[in-house]
């Protein structure tokens, strides 16, 4: 009977803790559009548009092929750019670890990247290409590239030593050394690295779309600035933010899964 | 150091190991030399280690036995002399040991990604083994070491003792003729270490294994060794002696004094 009482107390404990987390995840939220909803009522429509017409904005957007199809396009190109970063990374990240001329020479050069803003690189890309898509996959390239050679860099240093000259003492191929033991020892810091990444080009990309391209989020942000079309403007806007926490969401389901082997702290 | 021969008591000459008829010879320092910089790590050293023998080299923290164990493995190419291992060099011909050599570390150095059952099968996949054989033989060594049940926990789930035991069931999986074990028991507790070497030799000699086994600790290399190669620095022999069954627990505890004793000269 006892143990029927404790069960039924844990569930109800366990209830309690996810609405407790479910309200404080969304109570932000909710009082960051409750604010913004006062605001509606005392100013014009194009300064504080009601929500309730950024939301029909964004369900027009959502079910509209000709505007999602822009949405998509984003979506793939900070996709495109960051695999293209992330793969030339990977290789400039190794030739850095395994060769003393490539870190002298590629090091620098990154860090001097690294401080030209990401207006810059548009501007390059406008006068340098003519095709909007090499465009934008150059900036997002350029933009992320420094990041993620560097974060690679770290990762294949800081691997075990312990662990590498274990594994080197069974004589594996390459392909095994690399598939048994760098790849998991790095795949931490890559995600880690597609994370931050992630932000940044989602950054980098629609002022690369508002500037050099004629579709896309960033191009109709600019569309929705010349209609002076804030609920618009917001809606576009929460797209991309969607699209964001969508990958992220996604990495931190594959993070949960490759990282299953990591022990967990009780207290924490 | 030549104790006089009292009663039936065996004379430190009694007990210097040497070499038995046609015994073929595994692993060879001949006239070996090793440097970094300025510092002399193993100087002008010789020595012969039979197949099927197990073998404890023995010396103090920094006496050059790891620099020794390290150009056993092929980390390491000497700076003077040669070092062969089954008659081919180990650092020129690394590839060529595939199989034929496996080793225990000091620590465990398991993959944390990797299920115990899939750390033991890290040296079966080098060998192009199937899946399914692959499984089978790391089943088995995890079972002979006492691991049943815990085949599928991830490192950080095992006990220190039980860690060491899957590096072990790694190192014995791969089937490989020579064993080379660095100071594999020192981190762990008293009554575990002394249960896991205790098993360990009875592995080598039931499998028919070369092994070497370094240690810093005189009741090791007693309770392993048939044969105790005493180190001084720099990785120079002090003393060379068999262990066989004829060498009397009195025998045992006054070799045990004079070990200590130049040890500590």
């Amino acid at each position: 009977m006892s143990d029927i009482a404790s069960d039924r107390q844990s569930y109800a404990d366990s209830v309690f803790d996810t609405v407790r987390w479910a309200f404080w995840l969304a109570a932000p939220f909710v009082l960051i559009a409750a604010a913004w909803q006062v605001a509606s009522l005392f100013f014009p429509p194009f300064l504080f548009p009601s929500l309730i017409d950024v939301f029909a904005r964004v369900w027009d957007i959502l079910t509209t092929w000709s505007q999602f199809s822009s949405v998509l396009a984003t979506a793939m190109r900070i996709l495109g750019g960051l695999a293209g970063a992330f793969l030339l990374g990977a290789v400039l990240g190794v030739a850095i670890t395994n060769s003393r001329m490539a870190d002298r020479l590629l090091t620098p050069t990154l860090t001097f990247f690294q401080g030209i803003p990401a207006l810059s690189w548009v501007v390059f890309a406008i006068i340098w290409f003519h095709g909007v898509e090499f465009r934008i996959i150059f900036i997002m390239v350029m933009t992320t590239l420094p990041a993620f050679t560097f974060q690679v860099v770290g990762a294949l240093r800081g691997m075990d030593k312990d662990l590498l000259e274990m594994v080197m003492s069974f004589r594996p191929s390459r392909w095994k050394f690399f598939t048994a033991m760098v790849l998991p020892a790095v795949l931490p810091e890559v995600i880690t690295a597609w994370k931050v990444n992630l932000g940044n080009a989602s950054r980098v990309v629609v002022v690369a779309e508002l500037v050099g391209s004629s579709g896309g989020v960033g191009y109709q942000l600019l569309q929705q600035q010349q209609l002076f079309d804030m609920a618009g403007a917001l809606a576009w806007t929460l797209q991309l933010v969607f699209f964001v926490l969508l990958f992220q969401w996604i990495l931190s389901q594959f993070e949960q899964f490759a990282f299953r082997y990591r022990s967990k702290s009780e207290r924490s | 150091m030549n104790l006089a021969k009292v009663d039936n008591m065996l004379s430190l000459d009694d007990m210097r190991f040497s070499a038995p008829e046609g015994a073929e010879v595994e692993i060879a320092f001949q006239n070996v030399t090793k440097r970094f910089g300025d510092l002399v790590a193993v100087d002008d050293l010789s020595l012969d280690i039979h197949k099927g023998a197990l073998v404890a080299l023995l010396g103090k923290t920094g006496c050059g036995k790891s620099t020794m164990f390290n150009m056993i493995s092929g980390l390491m190419a000497p700076t003077d002399g040669r070092v062969e291992v089954m008659g081919h060099s180990p650092f020129r011909e690394f590839d060529w040991y595939r199989g034929k050599m496996a080793i225990v570390f000091q620590s465990d150095r398991l993959l944390p990604w990797r299920s115990a059952v899939k750390n033991v099968e890290l040296g079966l996949e080098t060998l192009g083994l199937s899946a399914a054989e692959r499984t089978e033989r790391a089943l088995y060594w995890l079972n002979a070491l006492g691991l049943k049940g815990h085949e599928n926990d991830y490192p950080h789930a095992l006990s220190g003792g039980m860690r060491q035991r899957v590096s072990i069931s790694r190192a014995f999986a791969t089937d490989a003729p020579l064993l080379l074990c660095d100071e594999p028991f020192s981190a762990l507790d008293e009554i575990t270490s002394r249960r896991l070497r205790t098993e360990f030799a009875r592995l080598v000699r039931e499998n028919n294994k070369t092994a070497v086994f370094i240690t810093h600790s005189i009741d090791e290399a007693f309770d392993i060794g048939d044969r105790i190669v005493v180190l001084k620095r720099p990785a120079e022999i002090a003393l060379d002696l068999r262990m066989s069954a004829d060498v009397s627990d009195v025998d045992r505890e006054r070799i045990r004094d004079t070990i200590h004793d130049t040890l500590d000269a």
